[in-house]
């Protein structure tokens, strides 16, 4: 077991991988009740075409799978999972995004036997038709909610219009008519293939003590025949680096328009220490150009054309990356207009030395209260070990961006070619 | 895998799992909250008076006033510049409806300067920049800064219509009103529509002296607090000239004695919205309030409740079905989103589980998995700066004060016939159905 100390931050991390390949890392947090555990797969909805386990040919399997899967982990021949956690006084529960698929509990006390019921429920898999089909009801509710949710709609509007290709653009718990193509058979393939070991991360944060829970999970895993596994083979179809649409409207029952902007980076492939660089001054760039100190934010608060749901964020992981802009305005077109310009303006203007060093303060800050959460810490170090990045990494490289890193990064991603639009207008 | 629906926090105050202390300083309480586990320091400012429809809009926009800009620091753009300097300071403004009152709710989190690798006194700063928002706002003439009060309109009529674009809360705001028609406590928090535009910033102004005179304040802080001297500071810097914290109203829990109401609405959606508002008589300073929570537990807080189970596992009606109670006015919303089509099967599912409460239908073992969930969530809440002092607040809302031993040896103590006796005293008041259109 390694142990790397954070002295800045005072935390202690531990980490191990065993030997059919898992990886396993801990975070004591002495002082809290709480001890918040998450089981992740590196799998999500937007691997639907691969070679499954032991066969040559690729596979397409219908949009929502990794979600509908993750839901049907949780049901047993004899028993329900959150019936198990229930009695041993934990609450569970799960989500799947674009690119993973994280099971989870909370607990205050019995932390192992929790922790056992973590790991045993996500390696034993017990599918059937009946509850396959059981299952399509409460999940296309699950659809209709979001489909109601103009907020989703407009987030998910925007990622749509810039993919030709890409299944990031599907909704990640697939339609009513994708889900019914799901069987159980299929549900068993997905799971042969993205459930092995050496595709998961097992991360435990909490008042624990970090050699007795190594030492359980160990002897769990040591237990359990598991073989090696080739890598998994996932193909994704060539991506043009422009967007698919530029601008596109959906009509709800919303009395207020919403209006959703995004730039598609063209070369999302970036992995490790150039990744976490690239989001970082993406971000900062986007502080700059849009947060609330900006000069930008006060005319548009003051053109009435935002208010404060307005906001902004940058997402990223292999294959894929968008930023998204926007919010409630009375006047759409004007709001795309003005926004579309100021990042033009920014990306030909120099960032000064006194901004940078405010918003860096303010990134710093926002990461230490992050930290105040054991949810925030096992989800996103997760996605950064993924992604080949530390979390704790976070801190030295926004303290080490400079205003030419900065500018390099909103060259590369604030492209003309790269923007589009998403309206929510009110129908009728 | 299923919706985390807000839980109500429970209440109590803790001898030992919270270091709480409060004092009384001029016109102010102060609660500090000793603890080493944040990364941040956390600061909230909760100002209470009764919910009134003659006040309700003014309240709703005061907050986003006084964020907006202070006399040295005059315009939005300042204030977050400053915040950025201390340490990316956070700043948020908030309302809530607790009981029959309108809490003003300003909270900030400043990190702890034993992280940052330059030292700083951030703490002090973050509330001296707290006091200059609530007691030195951008003023002109006895008025507020007109130009302030104008965008903080336009915006706040934008955020009570936002509430009919989020069909849940549309449907909740719908429920509350018709269970209260006259009532405050029917009033929405964020104001209303029609009453934005007449508002002034001279009345504004006039108001907000007011409400710093004779609203209730309490001012929490938790953090790493030992080394610095918060009680001097805030006693220097929150200066109100008040004689004291006046205790006046207290909410007045809804009757017992209603008839059934049905009340279905319809708009272009996918999925109806199904929200029925019950009656409980419970109050966070009754007895039966451990009971409550306890039956509560059962019937539909957890993914073990009766209606998870019976209206999702078993029925698939819905991804969503679960109640919630709220701790002063005594009320319990159970909450749905199913197909238009299975609104009448869906009502009688939820009835039948009621009706299995009062029949005493459930085992020692659901007893005993419920009580542990109590005592887990709680734990949990005690984990978050903000969760904490939700739940201390409660004390403030009641004036009431309930030790965490207390509290988790109340919960121990329920008994089966107890939940039955607190299954049969809930009453239903209003079913509430927002449906899709018909094709």
């Amino acid at each position: 077991m390694e142990k790397i100390v954070f002295d800045q931050l005072q935390e202690t991390l531990y980490k191990s991988k065993l030997p059919n390949g898992l990886e396993v890392c801990i975070l004591p947090k002495p002082g809290f009740n709480k001890t918040y555990a998450t089981f992740t797969t590196k799998y999500g909805s937007i691997d639907n075409h691969f070679v499954p386990l032991n066969e040559e040919g690729k596979l397409r399997v219908p949009d929502g799978i990794a979600h509908f899967l993750e839901h049907k982990l949780f049901e047993k021949e004899d028993r329900d999972v959150f019936q198990d956690f229930s009695k041993q006084g934990a609450s569970s529960n799960a989500f799947t995004s674009f690119t993973r698929t994280a099971y989870l509990f909370s607990a205050t006390n019995n932390i192992e036997l929790n922790l056992k019921t973590l790991i045993d429920f996500v390696q034993s898999p017990w599918f059937s038709d009946k509850s396959v089909e059981k299952e399509k009801g409460i999940i296309g509710q699950e659809i209709e909610m979001y489909n109601d949710n103009a907020d989703w709609r407009a987030y998910f509007g925007v990622i749509e219009n810039m993919y030709e290709h890409h299944p990031v653009k599907i909704d990640i718990a697939g339609t009513i008519n994708s889900i019914s193509k799901i069987t159980k058979d299929l549900l068993y393939t997905c799971y042969e293939t993205f459930y092995h070991p050496s595709n998961m991360l097992l991360f435990i944060v909490g008042p624990v003590e970090p050699e007795k829970i190594m030492e359980l999970v160990e002897g769990n895993q040591a237990a359990k025949d598991y073989k090696d596994q080739p890598p998994i083979e996932r193909f994704f179809e060539n991506e043009p680096p422009e967007v698919a649409k530029k601008k596109n409207v959906l009509k709800m029952s919303v009395q207020t328009p919403k209006c959703m902007m995004g730039f598609k980076e063209q070369n999302p492939t970036r992995q490790g220490s150039d990744m976490l660089k690239h989001e970082l001054s993406i971000n900062l760039a986007l502080d700059l150009m849009f947060g609330q100190s900006s000069e930008n934010y006060e005319k548009l608060y003051d053109e009435g054309l935002i208010d404060q749901s307005f906001s902004f964020d940058f997402t990223e992981e292999y294959g894929f990356g968008f930023s998204v802009i926007g919010g409630n305005t009375q006047k759409p077109d004007e709001l795309s207009d003005r926004i579309y310009e100021m990042v033009k303006e920014f990306r030909d203007s120099k960032i000064s030395a006194e901004q940078l060093e405010r918003i860096r303060k303010k990134k710093i800050g926002g990461f230490l209260r992050s930290l105040n959460s054991v949810e925030f810490i096992a989800n996103q170090f997760t996605r950064y070990q993924f992604n080949d990045m530390n979390l704790f990494d976070v801190v030295p490289t926004l303290e080490s961006l400079t205003v030419e890193d900065i500018q390099e990064a909103v060259r590369d991603h604030f492209k003309d070619e790269s923007f589009t639009v998403f309206q929510v207008l009110p129908k009728g | 895998m299923y919706p985390i629906i807000s839980i109500p926090k429970q209440g109590g105050n803790g001898m030992t799992l919270i270091q709480h202390e409060a004092t009384v300083l001029d016109g102010i309480k102060l609660h500090t909250i000793q603890t080493d586990k944040y990364k941040t320091n956390t600061v909230v400012l909760q100002m209470k008076a009764p919910l009134k429809k003659d006040t309700v809009t003014k309240r709703a926009l005061l907050p986003y006033v006084l964020q907006s800009g202070t006399e040295n620091l005059p315009s939005t753009k300042q204030v977050r510049r400053k915040l950025e300097e201390l340490y990316g300071a956070s700043l948020y403004v908030d309302l809530a409806k607790k009981g029959d009152f309108h809490v003003i709710s300003i909270r900030m989190d400043i990190s702890n300067e034993k992280f940052l690798s330059e030292q700083s006194k951030i703490l002090s700063d973050g509330l001296q920049l707290l006091s200059e928002i609530l007691l030195n706002p951008k003023t002109e003439q006895g008025s507020f800064d007109s130009a302030i009060v104008q965008k903080e309109k336009r915006t706040l009529k934008q955020r009570i219509q936002s509430i009919y674009d989020d069909k849940m809360r549309y449907s909740n705001m719908r429920l509350t009103k018709e269970m209260f028609p006259d009532e405050p406590f029917g009033l929405h928090i964020y104001g209303e529509l029609d009453m934005v535009d007449s508002i002034t910033g001279k009345e504004l102004y006039e108001y907000y002296q007011k409400a710093i005179q004779e609203d209730s304040i309490d001012l929490y802080l938790v953090g790493d607090l030992e080394k610095h001297n918060v009680s001097e500071i805030v006693k220097k810097t929150f200066s109100l000239g008040r004689r004291g914290t006046e205790e006046g109203a207290v909410t007045e829990k809804a009757a017992l004695d209603v008839t059934e109401n049905e009340v279905i609405e319809s708009q272009d959606i996918k999925q109806g919205k199904l929200h029925m508002g019950y009656r409980t008589g419970i109050s966070y300073k009754d007895e039966q309030y451990y009971a409550l929570q306890v039956f509560n537990g059962i019937f539909g807080g957890f993914s073990h409740s009766k209606l998870f189970r019976n209206v999702r596992e078993k029925e698939s009606l819905a991804y969503y079905a679960a109640s919630r109670y709220e701790s002063h006015k005594g009320l319990l919303i159970v909450m749905s989103g199913i197909e238009t089509k299975n609104y009448d099967k869906t009502v009688s599912i939820i009835k039948e589980q009621l009706e299995a409460m009062r029949s005493g239908d459930f085992s020692e073992e659901e007893m005993g998995q419920t009580k542990t969930m109590i005592n887990n969530q709680l734990l949990e809440t005690i984990d978050d700066a903000k969760g904490m002092v939700e739940l201390l607040y409660h004390e403030e809302i009641a004036g009431y004060s309930r030790p965490m031993e207390d509290w988790l040896d109340g919960i121990e103590k329920v008994t089966k016939e107890k939940v039955v006796d607190v299954a049969k005293q809930i009453t239903l008041d209003t079913v509430y159905f927002l449906k899709g259109e018909e094709a």
